[in-house]
């Protein structure tokens, strides 16, 4: 009994993992400018497509085919907050809903005009495949990579937010705006390498959702409203709060399969609900 | 207690809200507009119809959006509801409509008070987050009770009758459409009273200051509480109507799909208007159907690249935009 | 009485108008499906299934030019498909209704056709009752109980399987997949150890595969609909161990489509699915046909949605034939009862009683071919009416 709830542990610890990737940009944006970025899973979509692309068109390996994803995603990202996102941020929430919104849709068209509808599949190496063995139990191989990955990344993003200058910057910035900018930051300038970073974390997510979801031009919309819990539950600008968040969520979502599949599908929503009764900003949030 | 706006000094506060609820010619030709489908386009009474009942239901997200500031993502959730009450007591016997009708809207209005308690503990991201949860929940609640719903295959069996006994749902929607537009007329006046009244003043007080509400007396979240049931019950008319007109009750009428397009005609149009929710509807139902008609499988470019040129070029929405030209005019 | 009156008016002379639209030489046939949202593909490759037969067969039939109007549900829509019906029918002035590929699509149609005396062709929909909707149903596709109820006897009978745990999608479709497979199953003498259903839109199967794997049942029935959820719950069981020879895997077909074999690689081998179509049976018309979906689809194969649009067509076709261009719905349907014909998916027929398809079940396992997985048919049982009608 201990080692399956060790299993159901890890496993959900994983896909809390997954959905920490794709997520922990928008908490950061969000937190950081109060811009409702709803395309940010389109980012999350085309990091996965690249993959796709370069692993069946050029014949990248799949390690290769990752920092691609992220470099594809953050570039496309700053091309549109540098010529589009950046004229709505004094333009009010609903605005911005009702843009973003706009831009899923026709990125979901683009993706089917170049795509196609049908279901993308990539090859994994043979060393991602199958589980390896530890005290007895099966991890599955590629469960371990994900959290591996995830957990460079949160290391990455939590070592330069407190260590390095820009770190420092967002972080004044995120505090308080007005104050960074009397100081001579240029919040601006701060929020679109931020902006960049978070689309980028987010094309490294759809790259490595491929294998546990899947791919297809509706991923755009099906994971916002995943992205959109882990980023209430943990609260706004916060790595933390966006990694516990996504943890507990993934956590619990297969822990209440695992343990009463009848009520499967209800788990996710409960949790969200009863934390933001609670906790109306999030578990680690500020405002 | 009821509170005034700050109203010019030449009008009493009465005269203020009295010169608000003048009806005005452009309203006029709306309305006179929304017949004109029975005799120009009689093959269009079936899309007629379903616009009807999307205005109907982003009236309803209007009220609480655009009056009280309340941002949803789950009020498909009414809407749903609304339109499975009055699905299931016409396989269960009762195909009555307009009874039907009025206890589909009161079911939902029940509900939608119930959580109206949830609804005023939060704000901003958590309120619209609370409000997607419920919505999800009582989505996977109808799955889990598909003895009840007909599950994801759909509610089977719905009888309804005709209307006072006399007139039958037509396959053409002459019964339908007029049936749809009468109840959204009597909602819109409802509407219409509701916002130019005090309470509707107070509303708007705590859509633009919630904390400085309760200091100068004002009970917001009774206030909120009563214009979130009031909403609740009109979406679940919406989904009556929709029931009804066309004998079907599916799972996506709880769906987010439906909750997301709710708010974005309504943006569309522009909050906060009454006439928003009426336009939203129009445009993004009739431009779907073109747009549709041209290619089914791209038409959400044109849609997303539709709604993508509003922001720009119309920020406060399309009839934001018209009342904007039409005061230039007047200048 | 006034206002029945300016109805009655006002409809005549709508009636007039639709009617006048209708040219005589030409047969519409307005297809229903959800070209876009989550269910795209499976509109896509109907309908490339529908343009595949015109393509081949020419679009005239009995002097009259076929002309398909495409409309879009965008989704399981019961009052959308419905909508769309009403206005093809007095908008457009179609003949057939045809396309559905989701149950309620069907259902928000089905009171439409049965009214306006249309056809309706239903070219995907398997939910067993859809054709009990209306008498102008005829389906060309396949039905849930249809597929798995054979499945299940053969499961013990002929596998010698004893013991088998059950996992669906919580949602129509599955448990149909669920009842159908455990009543041919337990009739014949298996037991059932244990079920469970997954939310239909599930992203990640690791908890159920592993409720599955404690249990250490000696084979495992699944449903999950086309789409993502075959490779993700097929990497999710092989990756677990859950495969055979270790534990017997019994499945409908789209559990073992090319891309979910692709993605499961090497462990899908031994897995065993029930279907109606098999791409790779070796049949000069089946051959025929995959060549030619191929050629015109950039490569990509044919599945389960593409055959039932293209029998589709062919039903349409032969009732035009057979009532010589008369498009009334009662023409079409009692020409459409009784209906046999060789398929690219084998022998089918049209029950004349409930005007549903009475096709071969083919039970096929994954095996390795010149170096590629493909399923492999291993048991065939012909002429399998619905168990449920």
């Amino acid at each position: 009994m201990i080692g399956q709830i060790a299993i159901v542990l890890f496993d959900g610890f994983a896909f809390g993992m997954l959905l920490f990737l794709l997520s922990v940009g928008l908490s950061v944006t969000l937190g950081l400018m109060g811009f409702i970025n709803l395309a940010h899973g389109a980012f999350g979509m085309l990091g996965g497509y690249v993959t796709v692309l370069v692993m069946r068109q050029l014949g990248l390996p799949f390690l290769a085919a990752l920092p691609l994803a992220f470099i594809a995603a953050a570039l496309a990202s700053v091309v549109l907050e540098r010529t589009l996102f950046r004229r709505l941020y004094k333009a009010g929430e609903l605005n911005q809903v009702l843009f973003t919104i706009g831009l899923v849709f026709v990125s979901i068209a683009l993706a089917t005009l170049l795509f196609g509808t049908v279901q993308q599949v990539i090859i994994l190496p043979s060393w991602l495949r199958g589980s390896v063995e530890f005290a007895g139990l099966n991890f599955t191989s590629y469960r371990v990579f994900l959290i591996v990955v995830a957990l460079i990344v949160t290391a990455v993003l939590v070592f330069g937010l407190e260590r390095t200058r820009l770190g420092a910057q967002i972080r004044a910035s995120v505090d308080n705006q007005r104050v960074a900018q009397g100081l001579g930051l240029n919040v601006e300038r701060v929020f679109a390498i931020t902006f960049a970073l978070g689309s980028g974390l987010a094309g490294l997510g759809g790259a490595l959702a491929i294998d546990i979801v899947g791919l297809s031009p509706s991923f755009a919309l099906h994971f916002l409203v995943y992205v959109l819990i882990v980023v209430s539950v943990g609260g706004l600008g916060s790595i933390t709060g966006s990694f516990v968040g996504a943890a507990l969520l993934g956590i619990g979502d297969v822990a209440g399969k695992y343990f009463l599949p009848e009520f499967g599908g209800f788990f996710i929503y409960l949790f969200l609900v009863a934390i933001l009764l609670v906790r109306p900003a999030g578990l680690f949030g500020k405002r | 207690m009821r509170v005034p706006e700050p109203a010019p000094k030449s009008l009493s506060p009465r005269d203020w809200m009295k010169r608000q609820s003048r009806w005005s010619v452009y309203e006029l030709i709306a309305w006179a507009a929304a017949i004109t489908p029975f005799f120009l386009f009689p093959t269009y009474l079936p899309l007629a119809n379903q616009i009807a009942i999307a205005a109907l239901f982003a009236l309803s997200v209007d009220l609480i959006l655009g009056y009280a500031g309340i941002v949803t993502l789950g009020h498909a959730m009414f809407f749903g509801l609304g339109a499975y009450f009055a699905g299931i007591i016409s396989v269960h016997g009762w195909g009555e409509p307009i009874t039907g009708l009025l206890m589909a809207g009161t079911f939902a209005g029940l509900v939608g008070f119930v959580s109206s308690f949830l609804i005023t503990r939060v704000q901003h991201l958590a309120l619209i987050m609370v409000t997607l949860g419920l919505g999800y929940l009582t989505l996977e609640l109808a799955n889990a009770m598909s003895w009840l719903t007909g599950g994801t295959d759909g509610l089977r069996g719905m009888n309804r009758w005709p209307i006072f006994d006399t007139f039958r749902f037509d396959l053409w929607g002459y019964t339908a459409y007029s049936y749809s537009l009468v109840v959204l007329f009597i909602c819109f006046l409802l509407s219409r009273r509701l916002v130019n009244s005090s309470f509707g003043l107070a509303l708007r007080g705590v859509r633009e200051n919630i904390k400085r509400m309760p200091a100068i007396g004002s009970d917001h979240k009774w206030h909120l509480r009563k214009i979130y049931t009031i909403s609740a019950a009109m979406a679940g008319l919406a989904g009556a109507l929709t029931a009804q007109t066309t004998n079907v009750v599916g799972m996506d009428a709880l769906s987010f799909q439906r909750s997301a397009d709710v708010v974005v005609m309504l943006i569309l149009g522009g909050t906060g208007r009454l006439y928003g929710a009426i336009l939203g509807a129009f445009i993004y139902f009739v431009a779907r159907d073109q747009l549709a008609g041209i290619n089914p499988q791209y038409w959400y470019f044109g849609i997303g690249v539709l709604l993508m040129l509003v922001v720009l070029f119309m920020p406060k929405g399309i009839l934001g935009f018209l009342a904007g030209l039409v005061e230039r005019r007047g200048k | 009485m006034l206002g029945r009156t300016t109805a009655a008016i006002v409809l005549g002379l709508g009636m007039a108008w639709g009617s006048a639209a209708i040219a005589q030489d030409t047969v519409k046939v307005g297809v229903i499906l959800p070209y876009s949202g989550p269910f795209a593909d499976a509109a896509n490759q109907l309908q490339a299934g529908i343009d595949l037969y015109l393509a081949t067969h020419g679009n005239e039939v009995a002097g009259k030019t076929i002309e398909i109007i495409k409309r879009d549900t965008g989704g399981p829509a019961a009052d959308v498909a419905q909508r769309l019906a009403q206005e093809l029918v007095v908008r457009d002035g179609v003949d057939i209704l045809a396309g559905f590929a989701l149950t309620p699509e069907a259902l928000g149609a089905a009171p439409v056709a049965q009214e306006a005396q249309k056809l309706m062709v239903v070219m995907n929909a398997a939910t067993s009752v859809v054709t009990e909707q209306s008498d102008y149903i005829v389906r060309t596709s396949v039905t849930i109980p249809q597929l798995n109820y054979a499945l299940g006897q053969w499961a013990h009978e002929e596998a010698g399987i004893k013991e088998a745990y059950t996992l669906v999608s919580d949602y129509g479709p599955g448990h149909d997949a669920e009842s159908s497979f455990s009543r041919g199953f337990t009739e014949v003498g298996g037991t059932i150890l244990g079920s469970d259903r997954t939310p239909v839109d599930n992203p990640d199967f690791s908890a159920y595969v592993q409720r599955v794997r404690d249990a250490n049942p000696e084979a495992v029935y699944i449903f999950v609909p086309g789409g993502a959820q075959p490779a993700a719950i097929g990497r999710a069981l092989v990756d677990r161990g859950l495969a055979p020879p270790d534990t017997a895997i019994f499945a409908q077909g789209e559990l073992t489509h090319p891309e979910a074999l692709e993605s499961m690689g090497e462990d899908a081998r031994g897995i065993i699915t029930t279907f109606h179509y098999t791409l790779e049976r070796d049949d000069p018309l089946n051959n025929e046909y995959v060549a030619g979906y191929t050629a015109a689809n950039n490569g990509r194969e044919p599945d389960l949605f593409s055959i039932g649009g293209y029998d589709g067509m062919h039903l349409i076709f032969e009732t035009l034939k057979a009532t010589n261009g008369d498009t009334s719905g009662d023409a079409l349907v009692e020409a459409a009862k009784g209906m046999a014909w060789e398929s690219p998916r084998g022998p089918m027929s049209i029950d004349p009683e409930t005007r549903d398809v009475i096709q071969t079940v083919y039970i096929r396992e994954v095996q390795e071919v010149d170096g590629e997985l493909e399923n492999v048919i291993i048991h065939e049982i012909p002429e399998v009416k619905d168990p449920l009608h």
